[in-house]
């Protein structure tokens, strides 16, 4: 997949509630940000940057939904159709005796298949590379990163004094 | 959440004034340190109990089940022993990292990671006797159910053997799932610090985690519905072993009170061997600010509320037997307490249901030491559970003509030894490899939990930085000129 490069100016912020007071300053500027990047999860940033909630559980649902159906399905035509027995006197649909694996199929499609959907939609996996702005991101700084290409100069410098008025303790420019 | 004081009452859950970056450091540096002679001297032992425990298992697939020494009517002997409290011990992973999430329980951040990781090798060491106890292991492909031409021959899906089958994989692999999604972020935060070889390998652990807010909202919801997965699965898990027993008709063993009592008991032996691998680990890793006498306080409540647990459901279970009437289960219980195996059987309640309550006393629950000993005890005392469930029970069954005794041959002890090697050689390298506490976690309760905010210190980020608690540095101003605050 050709990687399209990506001109950027961020800053580094050293807590999340400057980061937040940024984030607000940033939208009444109407200067669209194109990530914000952290090393934990911040509580109340969302709202903020205008996520949409995320729709893993759906796909969740449908996956386990899945697994529901395939593990009492199978199980129902194996035992009255397929090859039916009588075990231990019981009826050919044993119904309850079929619930655990059904129970343990449904939680085991729902995992693997919303975790594969996570990796898949965050563009990550294995060995995947993708371009990190700064390497504090991950130990105790919070990013926001603004995109340049295709901006002014006057722009970019509108942007670089933003990092400095909110409290930025680091302002550079990347190419990604 | 958030940066908002929390309690002032609650204890801190971070101790040391720990900054984010602090964090990073003292969770990172264990694993970018060469192993400590410790760590060597442990792992060499690990893995020798390791190379002694594969030798046995090579005998008994080349030479047979008959090198275990099980008769009849004792078909089970150390084996589901083992098994069992294998799977028992892995439960407290999960309850950590799972039930703990939905309990809102902050404390759990401390001690999920490496709980996390003890219940992965867990599984691994359980999941090793179904598939040798069969005897002919290269056919175990039997159990699983694929379209074949023989027949389509089809596993017994009414039978709780199979249901464990499921039960065991799927337990394993979203065990697995939820500790490595948990883990990325974490890996990012050393890849970030770490050059050369060592840069590629967490390049490929870690993802390509960036730290992107979406992402991070991803994250957050997969955790949360991993857990809410994880909640009935951690309790079914334990269930459908327990009708392994529940199910037969043995007197004993066919009681509705095994489900609750194999749980209970699961998170009980569990949350021991937490505690034994934790207060090592926080020792020798000097992680006693991320992992404190309130986690060890905490965890020996649980042991206080499951034990008693169990307690109650083996009254239960004597109560039941007696207003039964019925002869065969008294004996059962009889036979237990003063037949063949009787040692076994007062191990057990000493160990499980009397010393656990040595922590009604809170200052018994803040002491290391005595945590250390009765994490061991109850370790044991759920060994002798199961094999007072299983041994005793198969001696003496119904036919007074086939009571047998069985003592377990040196095979089987060298397998459970080897399943010792296997579960302490995997934590030793979790230990190098991994962070063992969940450092994205620990900074995002620091706000709310860590001892500069809590208490009487309990202040706001900005209050923290007009009194120079917190050093912020700004763009555009050179901070390296010497301290000026007070």
């Amino acid at each position: 997949m050709k990687h399209l490069e990506k001109n950027v100016i961020f800053g580094l912020y050293d807590d999340e509630e400057i980061l937040k007071s940024a984030v607000i300053k940033a939208n009444e500027a109407h200067l669209e940000i194109m990530d914000v990047y952290t090393p934990f999860a911040v509580h109340g940033l969302d709202p903020l940057l205008g996520l949409k909630e995320s729709r893993l559980h759906i796909g969740g649902f449908v996956y386990g939904l899945t697994g529901t159906l395939t593990a009492f399905l199978g199980m129902t035509w194996i035992h009255t159709r397929d090859w039916p027995q009588i075990i231990g006197g019981k009826p050919y649909w044993a119904i309850l005796s079929f619930v655990p694996i059904t129970f343990e199929l449904t939680v085991l499609f729902a995992s693997i298949g919303m975790v594969a959907t996570f990796y898949i939609i965050n563009g990550q996996g294995p060995g995947v590379m993708n371009p990190i702005l700064h390497p504090s991101i991950t130990d105790d700084k919070f990013c926001i990163a603004f995109e340049t290409g295709g901006l002014d100069n006057s722009e970019v410098e509108k942007r670089r004094n933003f990092f400095n008025n909110t409290g930025a303790s680091l302002v550079e420019t990347k190419t990604i | 959440m958030g940066s908002g004081i929390s309690s002032p009452i609650r204890e801190p859950l971070v101790q040391g004034h720990k900054t984010y970056h602090q964090i990073t450091e003292d969770l990172c540096s264990p694993t970018e340190r060469a192993p400590s002679r410790a760590w060597t001297l442990a792992f060499i032992v690990a893995l020798s109990a390791l190379t002694f425990g594969v030798i046995c298992i090579l005998i008994t697939i080349w030479v047979g089940i008959g090198t275990w020494r099980l008769n009849r009517t004792i078909g089970w002997g150390w084996d589901i022993t083992n098994f069992v409290w294998w799977i028992g011990i892995g439960h407290a992973g999960t309850l950590i990292s799972a039930i703990l999430l939905l309990f809102r329980q902050k404390w759990r951040t401390g001690v999920n990671r490496a709980a996390e990781a003890m219940t992965i090798f867990a599984v691994i060491c359980a999941a090793l006797f179904p598939a040798i106890h069969v005897g002919r292991i290269w056919v175990t492909f039997f159990f699983f159910p694929y379209p074949n031409t023989r027949g389509p021959v089809w596993p017994n899906f009414n039978s709780p053997l199979l249901w464990d089958l499921f039960a065991i994989s799927t337990y394993f692999t979203v065990s697995l799932l939820f500790w490595y999604t948990g883990l990325v972020p974490d890996f990012a935060t050393v890849r970030d610090r770490a050059k050369g070889f060592r840069r590629k390998l967490y390049n490929t652990l870690s993802f390509g985690w960036t730290g992107a807010a979406k992402h991070w909202q991803r994250h957050e919801a997969l955790s949360l519905v991993l857990a809410g997965l994880a909640t009935p699965l951690v309790l079914s898990v334990h269930t459908i072993v327990s009708f392994d027993f529940a199910t037969s008709v043995i007197p004993g063993w066919h009681t509705t009170i095994f489900p609750p009592y194999f749980v209970a008991g699961a998170i009980f032996s569990g949350f021991a061997m937490v505690l034994t691998l934790m207060i090592i680990t926080r020792k020798v890793l000097n992680l006693q600010d991320y992992i404190t006498i309130g986690h060890i306080e905490s965890m020996n409540k649980i042991i206080l509320v499951t034990g008693t647990i169990v307690g109650v459901a083996y009254l239960t279970e004597l109560f039941i037997a007696w207003y039964s009437g019925y002869v065969y289960e008294q004996f059962a219980f009889f036979n237990r307490a003063l037949g063949p195996y009787w040692w076994a059987y007062f191990g057990m309640m000493t160990c499980n249901v009397l010393s656990p309550q040595i922590f009604w006393s809170k200052k018994i629950r803040r002491n290391v030491t005595i945590t250390f000993l009765m994490s061991i005890f109850v370790n044991i005392g759920m060994w002798f559970e199961r094999f007072v469930i299983i041994a005793t029970t198969l001696a003496r069954d119904y036919l007074p003509s086939s009571w047998s005794f069985y003592v377990p041959s040196i095979v089987e002890i060298g397998i459970f030894i080897g399943t010792l090697g296997i579960f302490f050689t995997c934590y030793l390298i979790f230990v190098r490899i991994a962070p063992v506490v969940a450092i994205a976690e620990i900074k995002h309760i620091l706000k709310s939990s860590g001892d500069q905010y809590v208490n009487a210190n309990a202040q706001t980020t900005f209050q923290q930085i007009e009194t120079g608690n917190m050093e912020l540095e700004v763009a555009g101003h050179d901070t390296h000129d010497g301290h000026d605050h007070h």
